[in-house]
């Protein structure tokens, strides 16, 4: 008789292809808890069946990469015998279901992700989309993201250095929280997810396992409607302090050298974790199911192995060294539980009290998943969108008004009320703290530091996303390098649609093709990296949003440079040229309400001069202040340098081409990429000019650090002319006035 | 000069309040387990910031419990010079070794920045090398440090010159625009009855190289120094 029905298999998010297959690779029906186990192994979330053909094209080597992707996380060289291990996630699902929950375990699974390879965290940074604050629902996710990224975070004490923000309706139903984390490492002590050795025991630590975020993977692999709210048993809910109490008694098991591998319950537990280590150690696993610790009584195994309970690990033990290891957990009250041990039939085979329930080949839920071509089409919207006709506008508002309006706007505005809720000190290793651009971090014991930035404009990859992805690399990378490190890593996050819809797929894969093609013109390899996709509200699709986090070495950490002024009467200079280029810009969606046009050209050889310029800029000791051009163009990017700082700006800039009635605010806020405003001592800025020119990007002293005001002239007519104090004063407000004025509806 | 750096399960600036004693004062220092039961030989005593035991239930409640507490307390009871800082100083009032208790944060959010403390008092292990009235930049890092105890408590710690660290302006003006969490009178610091015993929620061990935003937390691990050097506070370890 049949006992798996044809609706049992589609509750599973199993095609009928699929089951197919399953049921030719076992030779057999599969047991409940195998098409439990097949399921959330061959969903999106896991298997990466959509995108893994697509990815392939990425650069991933290089000559500091000692890690790449396929581990937990990727791991870079950064002398003195140390490794950057870090790598970046979505928890995008989650934290729309349950704000706070969903950011906390998004944060604590890459934490895991980090200690797991035997490096200690020392950094987090995060890349978070919302809908417009102006919705009270929009309203509680964000803090309830902010919150719960902070309540994990700062308990288990590691600094949330930087990160960024953006707004658009399309993330109203459907946020995007991703999260980064770095650690470091002996280069020559990186912890691998493996299963060796046969006979070696396996054990289990952290948390009790529990009914909570079965299917969590298979959530993350659908899109969401109505009656997503349902769905919220299948979130979890962090324990930082658990974390806390695993991250300081593995590292300490680590150092025992009685280890063989480890690895993280993150999607799909102990499926996952069980299987993949086998796989990569060309080992089986067996484990019975009935030795995990259980939260709730009768759990069966199925619900064992599909449970997404937070903080515990996996850890194959080197035969001999049991006690060994179990005296470390007990330390720190933990209980290390033999589960299982490695087998040689490179099988991974479930028991229940001694009765098999699962035995299937890992190669079945790892490399032989499937793999798809999905079909691709450009999108429909995409011709038209691209259309911009600035004539059609009207006269643009005065260029004061305009500035005003960026200022306040929440991707433009302060996100101090943010960044204050994270302990981004703790470690006293932070050098530039978050809402500067890149975050650094000085890494003790050696001379050098660590810049980071994540960075991502949804609406350059809606209007091209080829060149929006490669405008996404340039742009992280040129974070780091205004700080001047030396961009020498990074890790992708990409947050699309359903990749069952042939437009998303073809942005998909077009976005992955410019990230690959810009990586590699900067000579930046990604070392890992996560897929969300199904980012859908009722059909709707998220902005597509690959997300970039970089990281760079600044090898001299007393040499690091900030974004904001440092003297009166520096030398203001503009390294690049502005187009007045007004595609896809944060002006022409706060004053026009358009997300349209051609988004901003990039050459990337000129971008990498750029950065090469500004890390020797800095390393000379030319270069006082860096900060990229990014949203809100040339005359946003001014004032930030001019904010938290008590000096004013004046500078004299020239007009772009383009048409007339545009050309103050074109020039004033277009987007133009490979930009950034540097000060200089006043003497010395002809000599930063001559090094621009040698290094062949275009360079211009435009004025003057210093006084009460913020003023912009075009060919000598003053277009803005600001007083400092107010001008800071709206944009310092903006986003904490959302939720400090009285609430008008409950 | 030995400072023991008490470690909770859940301590997390247990690190940085061992390398500013360490790397940046040059202090012997060592990490003391926190079911340890003494302090071997260590001639001051810090309890790091951090969550001792997750604090779920109230921030110290769990950890005036460790074996340690027990030493920490004998070592106070003789004259010893203890520092409690942010998540040490919540231990410390559960633990009964300073009065009064904290409540919330006014904006009911955990608050990371800079704030300016006034040092009112000299005459303690750890203000001693300060001068009276100085203004020091220190971060803080908390969400529960909301200081409060009942008015005629903190009339007496008024009266008997036991708050030590007071949240002001810039230029040292005690105003409630600078009080950052609602503390009652602005207490960021005091000191018990004996006055070797020091509690503040402010991160001094987190200011103490200019590189990372100010050194103005390095006089009050300086003043341990002083302190003990000069044998004002001597006690049996």
């Amino acid at each position: 008789m049949k006992r798996i029905s044809d609706e049992l298999v589609q509750q599973h998010g199993l095609t009928r292809d699929e089951y197919a297959r399953i049921l030719e690779m076992l030779g057999r029906e599969p047991t409940l808890t195998e098409l439990g186990i097949f399921s959330v192994m061959w969903s999106e979330h896991c298997s990466y069946k959509s995108s893994r053909v697509h990815l392939k094209k990425l650069p991933t080597t290089g000559r500091r990469v000692l890690q790449g992707p396929g581990e937990n996380a990727g791991a870079v060289d950064i002398g003195d015998g140390l490794a950057a291990v870090f790598k970046i996630e979505s928890h995008n699902h989650p934290s729309f279901i349950e704000p706070y929950q969903g950011a906390a375990t998004g944060v604590g699974g890459i934490i895991r992700d980090i200690f797991t390879m035997g490096a200690r965290p020392i950094a987090l940074l995060n890349s978070l989309r919302f809908g417009p604050l102006d919705d009270p629902l929009v309203r509680r996710t964000f803090a309830g993201v902010v919150a719960g990224i902070a309540g994990y975070g700062n308990s288990i004490g590691i600094p949330t250095v930087g990160g960024e923000i953006a707004f658009d309706d399309s993330y109203t139903g459907n946020p995007l929280v991703n999260v980064f984390c770095l650690g470091i490492a002996r280069a020559d002590e990186i912890v691998k997810g493996v299963a060796s050795g046969v006979g070696n025991a396996v054990y289990y630590v952290g948390a009790k396992t529990g009914r909570d975020g079965i299917h969590g993977a298979t959530m993350a692999s659908a899109e969401f409607d109505e009656k997503s709210a349902e769905k919220r048993p299948a979130v979890q809910v962090g324990d930082p302090f658990m974390e806390k109490l695993l991250l300081e008694a593995c590292l300490e098991v680590m150092r025992s050298g009685a280890l063989v591998g480890i690895q993280d319950m993150g999607a799909a537990g102990l499926t996952c974790s069980t299987c993949e280590m086998g796989s990569r150690g060309g080992a089986g696993v067996t484990i019975d199911v009935s030795l995990v610790p259980q939260r709730e009584s009768g759990m069966t195994p199925y619900e064992i192995m599909l449970s997404e309970s937070q903080e515990r690990m996996l850890l194959v033990v080197r035969r001999g060294r049991e006690a060994e290891v179990e005296r470390i957990f007990e330390k720190w009250d933990l209980h290390a539980s033999r589960i299982g041990e490695v087998t040689a039939d490179g099988r991974l085979c479930v028991k229940h009290h001694g009765e098999v329930v699962a035995d299937i080949p890992n190669a079945a839920l790892t490399d032989a998943a499937p793999v798809y071509r999905r079909p691709m089409a450009e999108p429909s919207y995409l011709a038209e969108a691209r259309q911009l006709s600035l004539g059609s506008l009207g006269a643009p508002p005065p260029p004061r008004e305009v500035f005003r309006r960026l200022l306040v706007s929440p991707a433009v505005a302060s996100k101090q009320w943010v960044y204050r809720q994270y302990d981004h000190m703790v470690r006293t290793n932070t050098l530039v703290v978050p809402g500067m651009g890149a975050g650094v971090v000085r890494v003790k014991g050696t001379t050098r530091a660590l810049a980071m930035s994540v960075d991502g404009n949804g609406r350059f990859v809606y209007l091209d996303p080829f060149l929006g992805a490669e405008l996404a690399v340039a742009e992280a990378a040129r974070n780091v390098a205004c700080t001047g490190a030396q961009p020498i890593g990074a890790t992708n996050c990409l947050n699309f649609g359903s990749p069952e819809r042939p437009e998303i797929m073809w942005q998909f894969a077009r976005a992955v093709e410019g990230m690959g093609a810009a990586c590699r013109a900067l000579d930046i390899p990604i070392t890992g990296g996560n897929v969300s996709l199904y980012n859908e509200t009722d059909r709707r699709a998220v902005l597509p949003t690959p997300v970039l986090g970089v990281v760079g070495l600044l090898e001299d950490a007393a040499t690091v440079v900030r974004r904001a002024f440092r003297n009166d009467g520096d030398a203001i200079v503009l390294l690049g040229t502005g187009r007045g280029e007004l595609g896809g810009s944060e002006y022409l969606k706060v004053i026009h309400g358009l997300v349209r046009g051609v988004p901003p050209a990039l050459d990337l050889e000129i971008e990498a001069a750029l950065q090469r310029l500004l890390v020797k800029g800095v390393a000379a000791g030319l270069i006082r202040s860096a900060h990229d051009c990014a949203e809100g163009g040339l005359a946003v990017t001014l004032a930030e340098c001019c904010f938290n700082t008590g000096l004013g700006a004046s500078v004299d800039v020239p007009p772009v081409d383009g048409e007339a009635t545009f050309e103050a605010v074109a020039t004033l806020f277009g987007e133009s990429a490979s930009r950034a405003v540097v000060s200089v001592d006043a003497t010395r800025a002809a000599e930063l000019v001559a090094m621009a020119e040698a290094a062949g990007v275009p360079a211009a002293i435009v004025g003057r650090a210093g006084g009460e005001r913020i003023r912009i002239a075009i060919a000598g007519h003053i277009a803005i002319d600001e007083p400092l104090a107010e001008a800071e004063d709206i944009w310092s407000y903006a986003i904490g006035r959302y939720f400090d004025r009285p609430r008008a509806v409950a | 000069m030995k400072f023991a750096v008490v470690v909770f399960p859940g301590s997390n600036c247990d690190h940085d309040a061992y390398y500013a004693v360490k790397h940046v004062l040059g202090q012997d220092a060592a990490f003391v387990w926190h079911k340890d039961t003494s302090l071997a030989g260590a001639d001051v005593v810090i309890l790091p910031g951090g969550f001792a035991h997750g604090d779920y239930l109230r921030t110290g409640a769990i950890a005036r419990f460790s074996p340690i507490m027990q030493a920490v307390r004998r070592f106070a009871d003789v004259g010893g010079p203890v520092l409690g800082i942010c998540n040490g100083f919540q231990v410390l009032l559960e633990a009964g070794l300073l009065p009064g208790a904290m409540l919330r944060n006014r904006s009911v959010k955990f608050q990371c920045e800079h704030v300016f403390v006034r040092v009112e008092q000299t005459d303690t292990p750890f203000s001693t090398a300060c001068r009276q009235g100085q203004v020091l930049k220190i971060p803080i890092a908390h969400g529960e440090g909301n200081y409060y105890a009942e008015p005629a408590v903190v009339e007496r710690l008024e009266q008997n010159r036991q708050v030590i660290f007071r949240y002001t302006t810039a230029a040292g003006a005690a105003t409630p625009d600078a009080n950052p969490n609602g503390s009652v009178n602005n207490i960021a610091g005091l000191c018990s009855e004996a006055r070797n015993v020091v509690g503040l929620m402010p991160h001094p061990e987190r200011a103490c190289e200019l590189a990372i935003g100010s050194a103005d937390g390095l006089v009050v691990l300086e003043s341990a120094v002083k302190s003990v050097t000069r044998g004002a506070f001597a006690a049996a370890g």
